[in-house]
């Protein structure tokens, strides 16, 4: 009996490829049940704004004198009808695509140009960065809601002129959280040691900068939509953004509003569909920024 | 201290002209002459430069900014285009009554928003938290003009309690104390107030769950002290930020109420923007707009100087 002691094979295990950041970012993502509701409903919003306008059940600006104010559940009027008689669950379908468009791009302009302008000013410091936050810092002594409507007041109705406003309110709040997040970047050692190596600062921003501010920043942006649509929508509600006859949530809101006597829950109904777009998109972002881990 | 109360005053001047300097801007930016809601469409050249004269728009733009903030600091503010009443008192009885209805929404939401706040807080990822979350999140996405709609649509047309529009019996824009009036006031402050409801309880929300985290409240504890010792000690951590985004909001209403204002008729600050708007009323639009700008400043550098009374760990640099 010779026992031979058995010698542990030491077996190196395959370094398996670490699983990524985003791949963590997605299975957490995953696991969140109510960010999964959310962001389901938000893609059926964004496929009624693509697609809702060619399933309408009828005419979206079709009017009719008759038919005004039908109640909900009417023959053929599922949703029932507004004040000029047009069918308001087409009329509900399509606004999907202008309330969104309006909620969405001024939030994507101001990640965009925000984030450059805060990059910059972050990254280069000095009179630049102060030049830069203490002009962020004048806008930021306005309320949002006030800085929207004085914009959209003094540039008057209309589309485009509510893009520009909105866009300008949100780069400020953008532009503050680039430039803090890069700041801190920017004070890391391996940006340090890429500097000593002789990179230029636009390379540096490219390949050391971007990838770790751009989450932060655009997980903010994502907070902002919810408010932009509320905004937008509000807006709209005041006679500042889309015109008649254009399906928009808001502005159905405000020329329903004579109808809250006759027909209330009609007249509530725009409001419901902003209601739900801005909450789910709340919900996403939140369980973006838990999925993300990033800090407030 | 007072040397930084100083500081934190002079720091808000710069800050403010550049507000002055926006305000002008935005009537500049308007398309279309300043003076159109005024003149008659068939108005003679030599009217139309008598108004342009007398309204100062004859002058060069740094000129005119620099007459019109130089009055300002002084309190006047110009002349309204459409009602040819002094901006400054039209401004002022406005912001009264805004005032009235943002601080009342400020400290509903506030009260529910602490509550909220401590109970998800304090009872962190259990169900409780999930609902008190939920309200908070459904707080910060209503779109409040449509909340005030349907309260309207509940509570005036269908039960007919309370009065939907306006801020006094018979439409009387001038508030007073008593229940007529306040009756008026209960839909608005209820549906401003869901905002700040929202905000400060997930404020607070954050700020119980990481004050119970810290080590010193496990020493409470273990040295035997009672629950409502240790929720002492954790008010008096979450007080001074809570606070401070009180303030905060009580600025975001004053300068956001128009939505809410237009949607009940309330003769407040919103209501005066929506007509100068309107009326293309620019003197009016400008002073209206600065007033709201320079209120919030001040309120920011007043929380400011608040929270760092009440929290010695700020330093006052």
């Amino acid at each position: 009996m010779n026992a031979s002691p058995t010698i542990p094979t030491t077996k190196v295990a395959a370094i398996e490829q670490s699983p990524g950041y985003w791949s963590g970012v997605f299975k957490r993502f995953l696991r969140d049940r109510v960010a999964m509701v959310a962001a389901a409903v938000v893609l059926l919003l964004v496929l009624l704004a693509l697609f809702g306008a060619y399933v309408t059940p009828a005419d979206p600006y079709q009017s009719s004198m008759l038919k005004r104010l039908k109640p909900i559940g009417t023959e053929g009027f599922l949703l029932g009808t507004d004040e000029l008689g047009r069918d308001m669950m087409s009329r509900l379908m399509v606004g999907a695509r202008l309330s969104l468009f309006m909620g969405i791009t001024p939030v994507l302009f101001a990640f965009m140009i925000g984030s450059v302008i805060g990059i910059i000013a972050g990254y280069t410091g000095g009179w630049l960065n102060t030049a830069i936050m203490r002009t962020v810092d004048v806008f930021y002594a306005f309320p949002s809601v006030l800085l929207a409507i004085a914009l959209s007041g003094a540039l008057g109705a209309g589309i485009g002129n509510t893009l520009i406003s909105l866009t300008l309110v949100f780069i400020p709040p953008i532009c503050r959280v680039a430039e803090s997040v890069t700041a801190q970047v920017r004070s890391r050692d391996y940006v340090e040691a890429a500097r000593a190596s002789g990179a230029n600062a636009f390379a540096i921003i490219r390949t050391h900068v971007l990838g770790n501010v751009l989450g932060p920043i655009f997980v903010y942006a994502t907070s902002l939509i919810a408010v932009s649509m509320i905004l937008a929508s509000g807006l709209s509600f005041l006679g500042l953004g889309v015109k008649p006859p254009e399906p928009e949530w808001g502005l159905m809101l405000n020329t329903l509003r004579t109808a809250i006597y006759t027909q209330p829950w009609i007249a509530a109904l725009p409001g419901l569909m902003i209601f739900i777009t801005s909450i789910s998109f709340n919900m996403l972002s939140d369980g973006l920024r838990s999925a993300m881990d990033v800090k407030q | 201290m007072l040397l930084f109360i100083l500081r934190r005053f002079l720091y808000a001047i710069p800050i403010m002209f550049g507000v002055a300097l926006v305000c002008f801007s935005l009537v500049h930016l308007a398309p279309g002459d300043p003076l159109v809601s005024v003149l008659p469409p068939d108005a003679s050249a030599d009217l139309q430069k008598q108004l342009r004269t007398l309204y100062g728009f004859d002058r060069s733009l740094p000129e005119q900014f620099f007459s019109w903030i130089l009055r300002a600091v002084t309190g006047d503010l110009g002349t309204s285009i459409a009602s040819s009443r002094s901006v400054t008192e039209e401004v002022f009885r406005a912001v009264k009554n805004t005032l009235i209805l943002a601080t009342f929404a400020t400290l509903i939401g506030f009260f529910f928003g602490s509550l909220f706040g401590f109970v998800a807080g304090y009872f962190r990822d259990t169900f409780v938290d999930k609902i008190a979350s939920f309200i908070s999140v459904m707080g910060v996405s209503v779109p409040h003009y449509w909340l005030g709609m349907v309260l309207v649509i509940i509570f005036a047309a269908q039960l007919n309690w309370l009065p939907a529009t306006g801020a006094g019996p018979g439409g009387s824009a001038d508030w007073a104390w008593d229940w007529a009036h306040m009756r008026h006031l209960v839909l608005p402050a209820i549906t401003m107030s869901v905002i700040p409801m929202g905000i400060i309880s997930r404020t607070v929300r954050a700020l119980v769950a990481d004050t119970l985290a810290q080590e010193f409240i496990i020493g409470l504890r273990a040295k035997g002290l009672t629950d409502v010792g240790v929720f002492r000690h954790v008010v008096k951590n979450v007080a001074p930020t809570a606070l401070a985004v009180m303030g905060l909001q009580l600025g975001y209403l004053l300068g956001g109420s128009i939505l809410i204002e237009t949607v009940f008729s309330w003769p407040g600050t919103g209501f005066l923007l929506n007509s100068a708007i309107f009326q293309r009323d620019l003197p009016l639009l400008q002073g209206t707009i600065l007033v709201l700008a320079i209120f919030f400043v001040l309120l920011n550098v007043l929380v400011d100087i608040l929270q760092s009374t009440l929290d010695p760990r700020i330093t006052r640099q």
